[in-house]
């Protein structure tokens, strides 16, 4: 602690923070634009520059550290003439079009040159134009607008990993781009829009839809990747605008993927509104009457044990529990939240979370990637690996597909021999593990879904166990999710009852007609054609591939329009929340499965959220723990078996489309146009 | 006037050969090893009693500067960084130093790297001097070949290397920082400071840096002591230096004089007086171009040293005198150094990036008379609004020469906007 005297009063301040962290702490403001907490400290604005007894010229408060019997002064008449010259540098060659820009309501350099600007101009000479750059189908840009603050180039460079951008010429020509000019190849490249002071780089999608304050904004959390980034929803009348990230230390940070920002577009298309009834081979709009009837008339008559449930990656706690209360009412423990088949199970809570927590990677030394890519299943998470290897001493091991990470990454291996190789302490990396204080192993559905993803789980308990990663208060076995849904599931026990079918076995079933009701929830991801002749429900929010395949079409709620339980990667248990209302005659999820419930005779015990949620905790406290992560005990999981050397592939190979929603957006689409899927993205330079 | 018995650069008119055996001849190398003997502390010291002041421009003490390098080297090596990047209008000394005396500079380098704990020494030589690089690189494997430098320096068991680093020509990268950000490859921006050279550096590392000139005349302030060197010149200006005198003289030259040799001395003993005589001089920028510039009542009494120029609100920057007789169009030759100081800002910083730019543009206007009386108040406000501000000290620079020039010509300036049809056009 240092005690240094700001304005005239003395504070006693932690020694390691600079000055404009100490007079924020302090509760005295200090304008900015160039500093960022999460980046490296430019300078390059002057608006923080502060009076400091003892120089003979005023410093920039964010990056002169504090010491001991400093004196500061950040109201002086001389501070405030300073930040009135800075202003008006910042803006003789700024353009005047506030009311045309997308910025306007939420912009640094409007609020500021209110706050400390003088109200009238003295330049008279032309204002700079520069040539706007293109980056891309997601970031639209202005560069005359930019006032050179370089948090998008120091983004790119630090968080993102994707040194891209920089500042090209010099003086007053000074320019920011790419160079040779492309695309920016990021799955993060829309936080660089929330970063931008001004409106330089703006949202494409978004692009003079609406004014900030038309918009009510609520507090939600993200469903399309098992990060659980949380967001704030922004929508006007019936309609999503756009999705800004939310502070949360312990997840997203200030971060959120490109796909959760910009797939909200797909919320407003091929959205199913009403029921659908198949008649005569074709899907004809139908009531809630007569599709409840239609399914209670179809599930007269089938043998409970024919009857199966599949919940996908975006259904919600309370709906998968309201299916799963159904099911088990009626006789039924057909039912499964594994779309993809994944070899997890509920016995020990440990062996499917991400154990370590997001935020616990950063106590991480050295990590083990197993069958999977965390910049594509998890961009968000990939920044914290990221931010800690940039911190320096960090070691990462790959066994399975290697790709370009955005850090330097140690190729182990390609399979589960590999793996196994490791489990048994044989090999560098073991060493490499072993000796590490606080060793990570993930593991990615891509390693768990094969016929032996058991044996591969089993084989990287072993790993955990042998090489020291699992000890009083570290825990570094860790399962990387890629469904919102997937814990939750597993946590609510959405698994095969005793003598109940799996996925694959309710698909087999279905082939050979020992299935002949199947009720699928928000499930796309399966082979819907393998459902053979059964009677197909479908529940869901996109017209998408259940949707075809169904024979009656229940519209439910997308995770924008309902109240909502999810449980990330990590077993955190957020809330999200309602910002809209379901368009047309759909639903809340839950509120669907409890009104057939009635129809079906077999009345759930439920009317309204709160008992739902009830109901939650009772089949797992840990849903009282909202927002917080609980940490399981350790067990013996998986099961020993014959592994195979087939190399281990991710689950993701195309980031921009990876769901309902985002299949449905016109932005991920224009993303892909000029991405291309994983392997085949352009550079930018290959013409 | 400084007596040739205590010139250091002996050889700076290049009368003679530049090489190791001239060299030699004029005493340079000449006992080096005693020098390192007498061990870092004593070095240090005694460039601190010298009294020498940093010849790049700010004029900061020398063994001051090399004694907040960290006393003990640690797990980072220490680095001496020579400033070679000799870009400030007027000034030519660091280039007759390379190209007529290098072994000064090298011999130097040992002194003052060993006076730091650094077995490395990068030159950064501006890009312009390709040829000045060629005789410095020569001279340099010289060294080595003599065993001068090397794994065993002058028989010393110091380990010394020297390294040459040509730059890309940008003035920019004269600042310690900027220059420091090249040398490691990336774009020649100035770094924050704090953390300062000596702590982080080149490559992270402990670093000085360091003028030619300063280094250069190291080891004869070694060989013939301290108190010679503080001896000369003025107290608090000690030493001999380099002036350049150009423009508007008959015979301009880069001259060793005393410390604190008044101007008029200077300009009519070593440049063959102001062209068409004294009472024909307009005024003099006594410091290359970042200084403002002095009118003739000032230039008739001024002595050169950094108190005496502070005093009249100039400096001695890098001592290139440049001479404006009556034929000057004053006005133009300023507004000549802000487009100078426009193209040369790195625009990492706003007040330096839009100041230079707009002040430019106004002193264009006042040029041509198409402004207003008082855009001279608002210009000389801006030029306020920028030094001090910025990042580094291109800010200061880019406005002192204007707020010279409104503080000595603002008569002239006015009379531009008042009666725009007497303006001359001509060239600065």
């Amino acid at each position: 602690m240092v005690k240094i005297t700001i304005n005239g009063s003395e504070y006693e301040v932690e020694a390691d923070l600079t000055i404009l962290q100490a007079c924020e702490q302090v509760g005295v403001e200090i304008p900015r634009f160039c500093f960022h907490e999460r980046l490296s400290i430019a300078g390059n604005c002057r608006m923080c520059l502060v009076d400091m007894e003892r120089s003979p010229k005023p410093v920039a408060s964010c990056a002169m550290p504090v010491a001991d019997g400093m004196v500061v002064n950040t109201n002086t008449a001389k501070v405030q003439k300073m930040r009135r010259g800075v202003m008006e540098f910042l803006l003789i060659n700024h353009p005047l079009d506030c009311p045309i820009c997308d910025q306007g309501g939420e912009c640094d350099l409007q609020d500021q040159a209110m706050g400390y600007g003088i109200d009238h101009s003295r330049y008279a000479e032309n204002k700079r134009a520069v040539k706007d750059k293109d980056f891309g189908p997601l970031i639209k840009t202005i560069m005359t607008r930019c006032i050179h603050c370089t948090r998008c180039v120091r983004f790119a460079t630090e968080v993102a990993g994707v040194p891209e951008l920089g500042a090209m010429g010099r003086g007053e020509n000074t320019e920011i781009g790419t160079y040779v000019e492309h695309a920016l190849t990021s799955e993060l490249s829309g936080n660089m829009i929330d970063l931008c002071p001004v409106g330089a780089l703006t949202s494409r999608p978004y692009a003079f839809a609406a004014r900030p304050w038309e918009l009510t904004k609520t507090e939600s959390v993200d469903v399309l990747d098992a990060v659980g980034s949380n967001i704030r929803v922004d929508a006007r009348g019936p309609e999503v605008l756009r999705i800004l990230p939310r502070l949360n230390e312990d997840v997203n940070e200030e971060w959120i993927s490109d796909k959760t920002r910009f797939a909200c577009d797909g919320l407003r298309r091929q959205r199913l509104d009403r029921p659908y009834l198949r008649r005569d081979g074709k899907l004809q709009a139908a009531s809630w009457n007569e599709a409840l009837k239609a399914i209670a008339e179809a599930a007269n008559g089938v043998a409970s044990a024919s009857m199966a449930a599949i919940a996908g990656d975006l259904a919600d706690c309370e709906s998968m529990l309201a299916l799963k209360d159904l099911m088990t009412a009626l006789g039924s423990a057909n039912i499964d939240c594994r779309q993809d088949g994944a070899k997890l199970d509920t016995r020990v809570r440990s062996s499917y979370l991400f154990n370590t927590t997001i935020a616990g990677i950063e106590q991480a030394d050295a990590v083990v990637l197993v069958g999977c890519n965390p910049r594509l299943e998890a961009p968000v998470l990939n920044a914290r690996i990221r931010k800690r290897w940039v911190a320096g001493n960090f070691t990462v091991g790959v066994i399975g597909p290697e790709a370009d990470l955005t850090y330097p990454t140690t190729l182990v291996g390609t399979s589960a021999k590999d793996l196994e190789v490791i489990a048994a302490g044989k090999g560098h990396f073991a060493k490499v593990l072993k000796n590490a204080e606080k060793a990570m192993i993930i593991v990615g559905q891509g390693a768990l879904k094969g016929e032996d993803g058991a044996a591969v789980l089993n084989l990287a308990r072993q790993a955990a166990d042998k090489l020291g990663m699992i000890k009083p208060g570290w825990n570094g076995f860790n399962v990387l999710h890629t469904a919102a849904a997937r814990v939750g599931g597993l946590d609510l026990g959405f698994v095969p009852g005793e003598g109940g079918l799996d996925v694959a076995g309710i698909l087999a079933g279905a082939q050979s007609s020992t299935i002949n009701m199947v009720y699928l929830l928000c499930a796309d991801e399966i082979d819907t054609q393998a459902l053979g002749d059964a009677f197909v429900i479908y529940q869901g929010h996109h017209g998408d591939a259940g949707a075809h395949r169904a024979d009656v079409i229940l519209p439910g709620a997308a995770y924008t329009e309902k109240n909502a339980t999810y449980v990330n990667t990590e077993g955190r248990v957020q809330l999200g929340r309602r910002a809209i209302f379901p368009p047309g005659e759909a639903r809340e999820d839950w509120t669907i499965i409890r009104a057939l419930s009635a129809v079906l005779g077999q009345t759930l015990p439920y009317d309204d959220l709160k008992a739902v949620r009830a109901k939650l905790v009772e089949a797992n406290p840990n849903f009282l723990n909202i927002n917080q992560t609980t940490p399981a005990e350790w067990g013996s999981f998986g099961t020993e078996g014959a592994i195979s050397d087939a190399p281990f592939a991710s689950p993701v190979c195309n980031f921009y489309m990876t769901d309902p929603i985002s299949r449905a957006s016109e932005t991920m689409a224009h993303c892909i146009e000029t991405f291309g899927k994983d392997d085949e993205r352009k550079t930018g330079t290959d013409g | 006037m400084l007596a040739d018995k205590d010139r250091i650069f002996a050889n700076i008119y290049g009368l003679d050969d530049p090489f190791l055996a001239g060299a030699r001849k004029r005493g340079n190398w000449d006992g080096t090893k005693k020098i390192l003997k007498k061990g870092r502390e004593q070095i240090v010291e005694d460039i601190k009693n010298s009294g020498l002041r940093g010849r790049g421009g700010a004029g900061f003490s020398t063994g001051m500067k090399w004694s907040f390098m960290p006393k003990e080297v640690g797990d980072r090596p220490h680095y001496l960084v020579i400033n070679a990047d000799e870009g400030e209008p007027g000034t030519c000394k660091d280039r007759e130093i390379i190209r007529h005396d290098p072994h000064t500079l090298i011999e130097g380098a040992l002194i003052a790297s060993f006076a730091m704990g650094a077995h490395t020494a990068y030159c950064y030589v501006r890009g312009e001097f390709y040829r000045e690089t060629e005789v410095l690189q020569r001279a340099v494997d010289e060294a080595y070949e003599a065993g001068l430098i090397g794994e065993n320096a002058c028989g010393s068991g110091y380990k010394f290397d020297f390294y040459i680093h040509l730059g890309a020509g940008a003035y920019i990268c004269g600042e310690e920082t900027a220059l420091i950000e090249s040398l490691e490859g990336k774009k020649g921006q100035p770094r924050l400071k704090p953390p300062f050279p000596a702590n982080v550096g080149v490559f992270g590392c402990p670093t000085t840096v360091n003028n030619v000139e300063s280094i250069a005349v190291v080891p004869e302030i070694m060989r013939r002591g301290p108190e010679w060197f503080a001896g000369i010149g003025k107290p608090n200006n000690t030493g001999t230096k380099l002036f350049n005198i150009s423009g508007h003289v008959n015979t301009p030259c880069t001259v060793e004089e005393e410390m604190g040799i008044p101007l008029k001395e200077l300009i009519e003993k070593h440049a063959g007086g102001v062209r068409g005589s004294w009472d024909n001089l307009l005024g003099v920028i006594p410091g290359g171009a970042s200084v403002p510039v002095l009118n003739k009542e000032q230039c008739d009494t001024v002595t050169m040293d950094y108190d005496a120029l502070r005093e009249l609100r100039s400096g001695l920057g890098t001592a290139a005198v440049m001479v404006m007789d009556k034929s000057t169009d004053i006005v133009r030759a300023i507004t000549r150094l802000s487009a100078f100081y426009k193209h040369e800002s790195c625009g990492q910083c706003t007040p330096c990036r839009e100041g230079t730019g707009w002040m430019w543009r106004m002193m264009e206007r006042i040029c041509k008379g198409e402004a207003t009386l008082e855009e001279i108040d608002l210009l000389e406000q801006v030029t306020y609004q920028v030094e001090g501000h910025t990042i580094c000290a291109l800010g200061d620079a880019a406005a002192w020469p204007i707020q010279g020039l409104i503080r000595t010509f603002r008569p002239e300036m006015e009379r531009r906007i008042t009666q725009p049809a007497t303006n001359t056009d001509q060239a600065a």
